[in-house]
């Protein structure tokens, strides 16, 4: 009898030493990567990397046009999904609370939020890059602003449910309409809820490479203009670290540790201010 | 007063349209991958599916590596993801230390912040290498000669290949997994917890005959969602696949899967039919992704609604 507790315990205690190590490795393997991205990433850093356009193979240049690209291209994507994405968020949380389409909007929206990035870049190419006839940064920026949308719309929808009731009903009381009480007041109370929402979707597709690939393209030269092919971060590491030249593979590590200290950056600050916002709530009467 | 009430009904269509938006989005994708590839179905039927051959001189198509390739590497990234994930969901909710929760629980999640590309860049100058040189060839030597087995394990060592790619994927779906689980592990009643606990049971036993079988749903659909991501990510793989259009039964020899072929291929293709059935492929994995995510979002939706249930 007591052998056999003796042995389940023992069991017991070996497979949650097993469940730590599966934690440690998992750390360990974080640590590794962002390890020798930091190693290798900061070699490739140098005035030259910022100041700089792509360089053709073995010689000197830097990732300006790129960073410039993507920029310009993560800007217009949020431009374009960000209002759209709160607006069907808000239909959500608030016109459509009620209403039998709300579930199914909301489904096919958390589907979409996981949906393959590849596959919107194929719908912008059909959409905006056959039409036109080429490969543009505007449809790029398009690819981004669909795989933007989905994340802002689901944020959207959860801060505004957090706003309380009692608030609503306080500004119908006092004659408000309906678009009164959200712009008014919903809003401002859900406000760095709303910010959190538009800086995870920044940090979502600013990392986006397969959307860009045959869209946005990519431009080995400084370019400013929309409807052209232009350069951008994720394509020109993609294309520098399958090359088989050193320097652009030092560019590529290098542009890669931008990308990730960009989205990591934006994810603690958007963790920050969510939990700020979360303080807020419990705090109101 | 009036303009207020103009105001209002634009502010309700605009949010209404947004809403439809969303629906729209879906049905796009779908009518204009339908669309594309249209030629390519017309042309090779179902053959599509069951034929190997990948030709754009004589412009044959068939779809059926990649489709091998996706399936395969998704499987070992779940094989590998699974227990691992497991194994941390059980860890940050049973036995690890209150204050090292918050700091571990983060840097997981970090690890999901991390753009695909940046692993695609470490699997391949990285780990590949690492395979390369120490895992594959001892593979090679003490597995390749079992029975069965042993077919997946032969061949040289070349450090990007299917085995590579689904590691790689492995590590990037096992953050999903592990926010899913111990959401749900954590949800588990404490008083059923204690109750086993009270006929003697051990930690272990609670978590592998208590918590799981209560939070199973969850843990499927956690799982599923995983599934979705591998099956679907494209840059992490389309640096250590290898890109070559053919099945080997060897897991250490490159392949292809359809997200790094639609990735490598599709603004180089020339000719109608090469970029048809790219769009093709697309189509299929739309599919295939829509299939399992939705599963996995009603699985788990079903038991959020059931869990309100249960509280009030």
């Amino acid at each position: 009898m007591i052998s056999v507790l003796r042995r389940r315990r023992l069991f017991s205690t070996a497979a949650l030493g097993i469940s730590m190590l599966a934690t440690a490795l998992g750390i360990a393997v974080l640590a590794a990567i962002l390890g020798t991205l930091i190693f290798e990433g900061f070699r490739g850093w140098s005035w030259a990397t910022f100041t700089q356009s792509t360089p053709a193979p073995q010689s000197e240049g830097g990732l300006l046009n790129a960073i410039f690209g993507s920029l310009v291209m993560t800007a217009i994507g949020i431009g374009l999904g960000a209002p759209i994405g709160m607006l069907a968020g808000t239909y959500l949380a608030e016109y459509g609370r009620h209403s039998k389409v709300t579930p199914v909007v909301r489904f096919i929206n958390d589907v979409l939020l996981s949906a393959p990035s590849i596959v919107v870049g194929l719908f912008v190419y059909t959409l905006v890059v056959a039409t036109m006839g080429h490969f543009s940064a505007i449809a790029g920026a398009i690819a981004l602003a669909i795989i933007a949308m989905p994340v802002i719309v689901r944020t959207t929808e959860d801060m505004l449910r957090l706003v309380p009731t009692s608030l609503r009903e306080g500004s119908a009381a006092l004659g408000a309409q309906p678009w009164r009480t959200v712009t008014s007041v919903i809003y401002p109370a859900a406000r760095s809820g709303l910010v959190t929402s538009v800086l995870l979707a920044v940090a979502r597709i600013s990392g986006e490479t397969a959307p860009l690939l045959f869209t946005a393209l990519n431009n080995q030269f400084w370019s400013s203009d929309l409807t052209k092919p232009m350069a951008n971060l994720p394509t020109v590491i993609y294309n520098f670290a399958m090359s088989p030249y050193e320097n652009w593979q030092v560019l590529a590590w290098a542009g890669a540790l931008m990308i990730t200290l960009f989205v990591l950056v934006l994810s603690i600050i958007a963790r920050s201010t969510a939990s700020l916002f979360g303080g807020g709530q419990s705090g109101a009467p | 007063m009036k303009r207020e009430a103009s105001t209002e009904t634009v502010f309700r269509w605009a949010t209404f349209c947004s809403a439809m938006l969303v629906l729209a989005l879906l049905a796009g994708v779908m009518i204009s991958l339908i669309y594309g590839a249209w030629p390519a179905l017309k042309a090779f039927g179902w053959d599509f599916l069951t034929t190997e051959v990948w030709n754009p001189v004589t412009e044959k198509f068939g779809g059926l590596a990649p489709i091998y390739g996706t399936i395969v590497t998704s499987l070992i990234a779940m094989l590998i993801a699974i227990p691992i994930a497991f194994g941390i969901a059980v860890f940050l909710t049973e036995t690890c230390p209150r204050w090292l929760r918050t700091p571990i629980g983060i840097a997981i999640e970090l690890l999901a912040a991390i753009p695909s590309i940046v692993f695609g860049i470490w699997g391949l100058f990285i780990l590949a290498p690492i395979l390369q040189q120490h895992v594959q060839p001892w593979l090679i030597e003490h597995i390749g000669p079992w029975p069965i087995i042993g077919a997946l394990f032969q061949g040289a060592p070349y450090g990007i290949g299917l085995l590579t790619a689904g590691i790689v994927l492995a590590i990037m779906v096992l953050p999903f997994i592990t926010a899913v689980m111990r959401e749900v592990f954590l949800v588990t009643p404490t008083s059923i917890k204690e109750a086993a606990y009270g006929v003697g049971a051990t930690q272990w036993e609670v978590v592998w005959d208590v918590v799981l079988p209560w939070s199973r749903a969850g843990v499927i659909g956690g799982i599923m969602l995983g599934l979705g991501r591998a099956l679907g990510e494209t840059m992490a793989v389309t640096f250590v696949v290898g890109n070559a259009h053919r099945i080997n039964t060897s897991l250490l020899a490159p392949g292809t899967t359809i997200a790094a072929s639609i990735a490598n291929e599709f603004a180089e293709a020339v000719g109608k039919l090469y970029t048809s059935s790219l769009m093709a492929l697309g189509l299929i994995l739309f599919v295939l992704t829509f299939v399992v995510i939705a599963g996995a979002r009603l699985l788990l939706m079903r038991l959020e609604s059931g869990g309100n249930r249960r509280q009030a």
